[in-house]
């Protein structure tokens, strides 16, 4: 299986190691930094690269690439599963992914990974597992640790590896018992030059915060879980009663998890909350275009729209821009040419707009295509499919929790092409 | 001073405090000046007898090898610190020896004896975590050691041990590999694991060491596949994969009739994998037509039916498509794509554009198993098209595979819309994309008559873009379009040659001349003009270029030599200087060819042929086609091309192999006996292996047999085992089974011979260990005996008598070798050949005793059918009971069935009787129990001619007695059973035990429990007949409705307490719960948990719904439904008193 992590910063230092099975020098990383210099970005590093002797699977997250060495065959995807999981856990543990923090905790990291494989096959993945053995660093911690000269591992074994249900540890224990869950949709779509809609979908995400007592049973239902279409679970959920009765009957994980995530029913039309006029054009003869882009809210519920933000990759012939935005404020960036609009609230009377005029290197030719403009956005109190959550019951302890569940919409990859 | 700076580098821990540390700045380590020195800090800190100081130095050691620093100098100090009491500390010096260990071998030997000592200690995780460490240390010396830890630590109490011992297998082999026959015992042992913590493990395990042991999975696979759910999602993803392969050695192809039909109808002939039918020439079609009748023909023979094995699989991997996690979606919509029938294929396509929103990694590796099955299987995603359509911030790579998943999609109805999207694309920035848009709009053009036109003008405007690369790209496919239908595009090609003026990448210029050469007939005028720009600027061009230029030259000299003569001349003669010699080459050969000299060979007649031959088409195909025949999702199928240890996924067979090779039954007598003797104590059965302590001279005969068998040995043994199947043969195909032995050749006669030789002594044949091999041999020497009341083969015995001495042999051989294969690890696999005979054995597995020996049918007589039929339900019985006894709570260990006195020892005159309710259906008459009666003779005197008289029975009650036993020699054991259908009623039957010298008067009485079979329902069937139940009798409540309430002691309280409580008092099956995840947490899920069974009673198959519903603090409610009220009574009697003991 996984043979050898090794952690990479953009600029190529290869400042953790970790191998599970015999030692694999780091030279085998020089495969991989060729590729890297050979691709323009960084998401354009092959994520399988073979090399004479070993296989080289990596990921490129949070500015970091996580580089593991595989020697036989082995599903591709459970090799990048995993690193994910492994990036997912630093975060987890030290409230970011990134070099600093692994520097920072070298010993830790190391501990963890230890644990996360044994001889390249995946032991303990489960946060909840991981955190019974090695305990996540807090300020206090920290102190107690400098004064008394302990340390972060854990002195009890880990009996979350032993239970039926390794995602929640065993004795939980809250004064405010809590639960809360956010439905968070996102709308993908991709919008043509006249604001016809090419392709659009609802994405959405059931993110729950669960702070509850002992071995608590939920059981989430809604009032119209017609509308979703696919779905994934956490492990914990019961497949089978979700299947027959559609509700999500589940024992909860301790903190911060995924519950699901679902696709809405492709019958659905999607609102598109919002409408981009735009018009971007370069003269032929001349060496400089004008950009004018407005928003306007579209489908909304009746909800403000907030957050909106446009984003513009300008191709790399523009010299200067000169622009001037009605509301919010616009950055650019010559090096990466990247043009983003911070607009803020959309003002259904006074729609903010964004005009001026850009410049191209003399001599250049006029750009073939016109840049397409990315949005985001979001809007509270409102998941635009329509899906709500009927109800949220407890079984198995016999306190009354506090429940919340929260709506948000939000922009995916929405994209209007120009 | 050395602990002060330490500490500076765990708080403030940035790289630039802790790095010089390390030995760098020579000050930093205090007093130490020297370099090499550097280290010595960090050895006082270990020698230290302070916790703090030894953890803060292995942090620092760690810290050094995270970083990939060299600190193996530091071992010696390191070691001696394996034995400290602080856990912290000890967990840090593991790290370090596991990564040390390998260069330092000799010091790592000191660390051994701590966890030698690790693997005794009375607490699960630390013995695990001994034999984590032990076998990660990499020292070759230790190998005994870890071997002996590993047999020990599978046999451990406790799961997570023993998944650590499974985790250690392939760290074993990998050091050792000489192991292997040692480690795969242990890995056998650990395949029959029933907890979900090992399983993932031990797959994995096993995909390590010995793959190709499929047959070790045979007895494992339904419970892997009932357990699958459950086991922790890594597990998941191996032994789905694995479980791949399997199905596709043990199962027939869903698809086969379709394959056979599609290939004979000429569509695109995607399914068959020998076809030859690339081009649709219209001679092929009648052949077709052939093929196809032919197939309708065999589809009409042979209706496919689904093995539920199989249909198992698919049933049990459908609800991991949801699961969150990428790895466990694609094994299983693999496993779907290869195993599932073509019309159930739909379901993972949804799955999969799912993990199209993960990360691009994801992405990355999903479309390319998106494109290689949206080439076979294109429906399946057709509704997901607009879901991959390309985004502008995608990476290059995305974009690519994306573009060629739409192309392998595209189909006349939504061609128009692909196109709109592809004329999006080309004007992207990213030129990479544009090229590969054009060659898709090639392909598409292609593959889609109707769109030709129209791609190949869109691609004519492109020549005209300002990209020089898009041009270029274009000429190339325009290139391979124009070949299709030349004549009708002669002004494109005029058009083109007006471009080698502009265009000046080499492979478009090359294209071009092609083109003009190809066709310079549509373009009289034009080519010899290209050909005179061509000689001008020849010395500038590229190799290829300059290839072109010689093609070119000589067709025009074939074609028009008047005016390209000397042109042709001119070009060959620079050619000729040229520095590239495969032009120079290529220019000598033309001239000789094409120039007519006196010296010029038979060949220049044909050059006309030669060059202007018409060419085929080109196929314009995906990169992926064929990748299927990697296994999807595997990293051979990504990189297109076998990555070390693939195991290649095998084709279907052509006949399945018998499935009743997974068949798994509660452990009888037999079987386990003669296992035992094989693996030498290597299972621990007590009920059978006492029974087998006693009985000297069973082992005997059987080891004679054993080594008649063992003879043969190896592949022998196989082969004769699957010869002749005892009476099929007979009434089958003699001459089947005739050949094959033939074909087995000698060693077989020998056997034969032995066997024959054994035969004069009937008296050490005819009492071998079992029941069932007691049935067989009377079946069998009886005729030959002369004894008249052979009931048993008079219909279709008309064998001859040596034939018959054979067949006699083979069957016990047969039996033999079958367990052989399942139980000892070292036989070499299978061998494909011999699959031919396997696949006889298949259609007469009905017959086969292994099939049924739970219930042995004395000597009546059984039509076949009705054998066959019994036979069939016995398979289906063994897979719901399978289903109980693998899903975790419902084990009904063999131990449990209760043995009662028949006739005591003293009573007896040395013979004693006990008897059991085998809880096997009883084969000849389903409404009889069978009741496994066990004769054990301590006496000194043999017993001779056991059996059964004059039953004094109730009315109504039937008995079927078993077959005599003509001897039981001093100190044997014997088993037999018999059935007796006690009409639903606990009266005792009574009956007389004869002897040859003495009758015993004897009783059986069952207990309520054991006059129901378990059925098999779901949660909503059991709830319904439970309606109907309370319905249709239920004006009188209570009639057929008890409910009692009780209290549940402490230990009772688990569902495994309770459920296997119920099934001991009752022979009923659990009715799996609505959720399968509320089988494994203990805590009761919402609102208190209920546990269902279900049977009917033996005789009047009335029915038996037992409810148990557990509240707090051990209250229970239990509630019988029975038609019989009496029935109903009793049980919950017998239950209450099971629960509440």
């Amino acid at each position: 299986m996984i043979n050898s992590l090794f952690l990479i910063n953009p600029s190529g230092e290869i400042f953790l190691e970790k191998h599970w099975k015999s030692v694999v020098s780091r030279s085998v990383c020089d495969y991989f930094l060729e590729a890297k210099e050979k691709a323009l970005e960084p998401e354009d590093v092959p994520p399988v690269i073979h090399t004479p002797h070993h296989y080289l699977i990596s990921i490129y997250r949070d500015k970091l690439f996580f580089l593991s060495v595989i020697q036989t065959e082995v599903p591709p995807l459970f090799v990048i599963e995993f690193l994910h999981r492994v990036a997912e856990m630093i975060q987890d543990y030290f409230g970011e992914c990134s070099e600093t923090v692994v520097k920072d905790h070298m010993v830790m990291v190391y501990e963890l990974l230890e644990e996360m494989l044994d001889n390249g096959f995946p032991l303990a993945t489960e946060s909840n597992v991981l955190k019974e053995m090695i305990r996540p660093p807090t300020i206090l911690r920290s102190v107690v640790n400098t004064l008394t000269g302990t340390s972060n591992v854990g002195d009890t074994f880990p009996t979350g590896q032993l239970s039926t249900i390794p995602w929640r540890r065993a004795g939980v224990r809250y004064t405010n018992n809590e639960a809360y869950f956010d439905v968070v949709e996102e709308i993908d779509a991709i919008l043509d030059q006249s604001g016809t809609t090419v392709f659009a979908e609802i994405q959405g995400v059931v993110e729950a915060c669960v702070k509850l007592s002992g071995m608590p049973d939920l059981t989430l239902s809604f009032m119209n879980p017609r509308l979703l279409d696919d779905v994934s679970f956490h492990p914990c959920v019961r497949y089978k009663l979700w299947e027959s009765e559609r509700v999500l009957s589940f024992i909860p994980p301790d903190g911060n998890f995924t519950l699901m995530t679902y696709h809405v029913n492709a019958q659905n039309l999607v609102a598109i909350p919002v409408y981009v006029k735009q018009s971007i054009s370069f003269f032929e003869c001349g060496s400089d275009g004008r950009l004018d882009v407005t928003v306007g809210p579209k489908q909304t519920m009746g909800k403000t729209v907030e957050g909106v933000m446009v984003t513009v990759h300008l191709p790399k012939t523009i010299l200067s821009i000169n622009l001037t935005a009605t509301q919010g404020s616009y950055t650019y960036d010559n090096g990466t040419k990247l043009l983003v609009w911070d607009i803020g609230k959309l003002n259904p009377q006074k729609l903010p707009n964004l005009r001026g005029s850009l410049s191209l290197q003399a001599g250049a030719p006029k750009p073939e295509e016109n840049p397409s403009l990315n949005i985001d956005l979001n809007i509270q109190q409102l998941a635009i499919s329509g899906l709500k959550v009927n109800r949220l019951d407890m079984f198995g302890e016999k306190y009354k929790p506090f429940k919340g569940v929260k709506y948000i919409t939000k922009a995916g990859k929405f994209q209007v092409r120009t | 001073m050395s602990a002060s700076s330490a500490f500076n580098d765990e708080k403030g821990g940035s790289s630039n405090v802790g790095e010089p540390e390390y030995g760098h700045d020579p000050a930093s380590g205090g007093i130490f000046s020297s370099d090499y020195k550097r280290h010595d800090d960090l050895k006082e800190m270990l020698d230290s007898n302070k916790d703090s100081l030894k953890l803060e130095a292995m942090k620092r050691i760690v810290a050094m090898i995270a970083r990939g620093k060299n600190a193996s100098d530091l071992f010696p100090a390191v070691v001696k610190n394996v034995a400290c009491k602080n856990i912290e500390v000890k967990k840090l010096v593991y790290v370090y020896l596991v990564r040390y260990a390998e260069e330092q071998q000799d010091l790592a030997l000191l660390s051994i004896s701590t966890f030698q000592r690790g693997l005794k200690d009375p607490n699960q995780l630390i013995r695990a975590s001994a034999l984590r460490v032990l076998s990660s240390i990499r020292v070759t010396i230790i190998v005994p050691i870890m071997m002996l830890a590993i047999k020990e630590a599978a046999s451990d109490m406790s799961p997570y041990v023993r998944k650590t011992a499974a985790h250690a297998i392939p760290k074993l082999y990998s050091l050792d590999p000489e192991q292997k026959d040692c480690l795969i015992e242990v890995i056998e042992k650990l395949l029959a694991d029933k907890t979900t913590l090992v399983a993932g493990s031990v797959v994995m395990a096993f995909e390590e060491v010995c793959p190709e042991r499929i047959d070790l999975i045979h007895k494992n696979y339904r419970k892997l596949c009932n357990l699958l759910i459950d086991v922790e999602e890594w597990g998941q993803v191996v032994i789905i994969n694995m479980l791949t392969r399997y199905a596709r050695t043990q199962f027939l192809n869903p698809n086969m009739n379709e394959s056979l039909l599609e290939e004979g109808g000429g569509e695109k002939a995607f399914y068959g994998s020998d076809n030859d039918d690339d081009t649709d020439d219209e001679e092929d079609k009648e052949e077709k037509e052939k093929k196809k009748t032919e197939a309708t023909a065999i589809v009409k023979r042979k209706p496919y039916v689904m093995d539920p094995d199989h249909r198992l699989l698919l049933r049990n991997t459908k609800p991991l498509l949801q699961s969150r996690n990428a790895a466990v979606v694609m094994a299983v919509a693999q496993l779907y794509f290869h195993l599932a029938p073509k019309a159930e294929v739909g379901v993972i396509a949804k799955a999969l554009v799912r993990l199209m929103r993960s990360h691009s990694e994801v992405q990355y590796v999903v479309l390319q198993n998106v494109a290689t099955m949206s080439i076979k299987r294109r429906g399946m995603f057709e509704p997901y098209l607009k879901s991959f359509y390309i985004r502008s911030t995608d990476p290059t790579q995305i974009k690519v595979l994306k573009l060629e998943v739409l192309t392998n999609l595209a189909n006349e109805t939504n061609i128009s819309t692909i196109l709109r999207e592809f004329q999006t694309y080309i004007k992207s920035n990213d030129k990479d994309f544009v090229a590969a848009t054009i060659q898709a709009i090639g392909r598409c053009a292609t593959n889609i008559g109707e769109v030709r036109d129209t791609c190949l003008n869109g691609l004519v405007q492109l020549l005209s873009n300002r990209d020089e690369l898009v041009v270029a790209e274009s000429v190339v496919v325009i290139k391979k379009l124009l070949q299709m239908q030349p004549e009708q595009h002669s002004d494109i090609i005029k058009h083109m040659a007006k471009l080698t003026d502009n265009i000046q990448v080499p492979m478009a210029r090359a294209s071009i001349l092609w083109l003009i050469g190809e066709y310079c007939e549509h373009v009289p005028k034009i080519a010899p003009d290209v050909l005179r720009k061509m000689a001008k600027t020849f010395t500038n061009e590229e190799d290829i270029v300059k290839l072109q230029i010689i093609n070119l030259a000589a067709k025009l000299y074939l074609t028009n030599s008047k005016q390209t003569k000397l042109l042709t001349q001119y070009v060959l003669n620079l050619a000729k200087y040229d520095q590239n010699y495969d032009i120079r080459d290529r220019a000598r050969f033309i001239r000789q060819l094409i120039v007519p000299t006196d010296k010029s060979g038979a060949l220049s007649k044909y050059a006309k042929k030669l060059f202007l031959a018409l060419k085929p088409a080109p196929v314009l195909e995906s990169p992926f086609k064929d990748r299927d025949h990697f296994q999807l999702g595997s990293l051979s199928h990504l990189l297109n091309a076998k990555a070390g240890g693939y195991q290649v996924l095998p084709d279907w067979p052509e006949a399945a192999p018998d499935p009743s090779v997974r068949n798994v039954e509660v452990p009888e007598w037999t079987k386990c006996s003669s296992r035992e003797k094989r693996k030498e104590k290597k299972a621990d059965k007590p009920f059978y292996s006492d029974s087998e302590g006693e009985s000297g001279p069973t082992e005997s005969a059987d080891s004679a047999s054993d080594t008649a068998s063992g003879s043969e040995s190896g592949s022998g043994s196989e082969e004769s085992g699957s010869g002749s199947e005892s009476e099929e043969s007979n009434e089958e195909s003699e001459s089947a089974s005739e050949e094959d032995e033939e074909e087995e050749g000698k060693k077989k006669k020998k056997n034969v011979e032995k066997i024959k030789a054994r035969k004069p002594v009937p008296e050490s044949e005819s009492e071998p260990s079992s029941g069932e091999e007691v049935k067989k041999s009377e079946k069998k020497s009886k005729p030959r005996i002369g004894s008249s009341e052979s009931e048993s083969e008079e219909d279709d015995d008309s064998e001859s008598e040596s034939s018959e001495s054979e067949e006699e042999s083979e069957e016990e051989s047969e039996e033999e070798t079958k367990k052989k294969k399942k139980t000892t690890a070292s036989k070499p696999p299978s061998k494909p050949p011999k699959k031919e005979n396997k696949k006889e054995k298949k259609e007469m597995s009905l017959l086969d005793f292994d099939d049924f020996d739970p219930a042995p049918s004395p000597s009546q007589v059984t039509p076949l059918n009705n054998f066959l039929s019994s036979s069939l339900v016995t398979d289906l019985e063994g897979l719901s009971l399978t289903d109980n006894v693998l899903s975790p709570t419902t084990i009904v260990p063999s131990g449990n069935l209760k043995t009662y006195e028949l006739l005591h020892r003293i009573t007896g005159e040395g013979l004693s009787v006990e008897y059991c309710f085998s809880r096997q259906p009883f084969s000849p008459d389903l409404h009889m129990v069978a009741v496994k009666i066990q004769f054990t003779n301590s006496a000194t005197s043999e017993a001779k001619s056991l059996h059964v008289e004059d039953a004094k029975l109730q009315s109504g009650m039937r008995i079927k007695e078993f077959p005599e036993i003509e001897v039981l020699p001093a100190g044997e054991t014997v088993s037999v059973v018999m059935g007796i259908d006690f009409c639903d009623s606990t009266q005792a039957a009574n009956f007389q035990l004869c002897t040859h010298t003495r009758k015993f008067f004897v009783s059986i009485q069952p207990p309520v429990g054991e006059l129901m079979m378990p059925i098999f329902m779901t949660e909503n069937e059991f709830k319904k007949e439970q309606e109907t139940l309370l319905q249709s009798l239920g004006q009188l409540m209570g009639m057929n409705e008890i409910t009692e309430k009780l209290t549940l002691e402490e230990k009772c309280q688990g569902e495994h307490a309770v459920v296997q409580r119920v099934t001991t008092a009752a022979n009923l099956s659990r009715v799996p719960c609505g959720s399968d995840k509320e089988c494994s947490p203990p805590v009761p899920p919402p609102p208190f948990p209920i546990h269902r069974f279900a049977g009917k009673t033996v005789t009047s198959g009335s029915l038996v719904l037992v409810s148990v519903v557990t509240k707090e603090d051990g209250a229970a409610q239990l509630t019988v439904n029975c038609e019989k009220m009496v029935i109903g009574t009793m049980l919950v009697k017998d239950i209450l008193q099971a629960l509440t003991q």
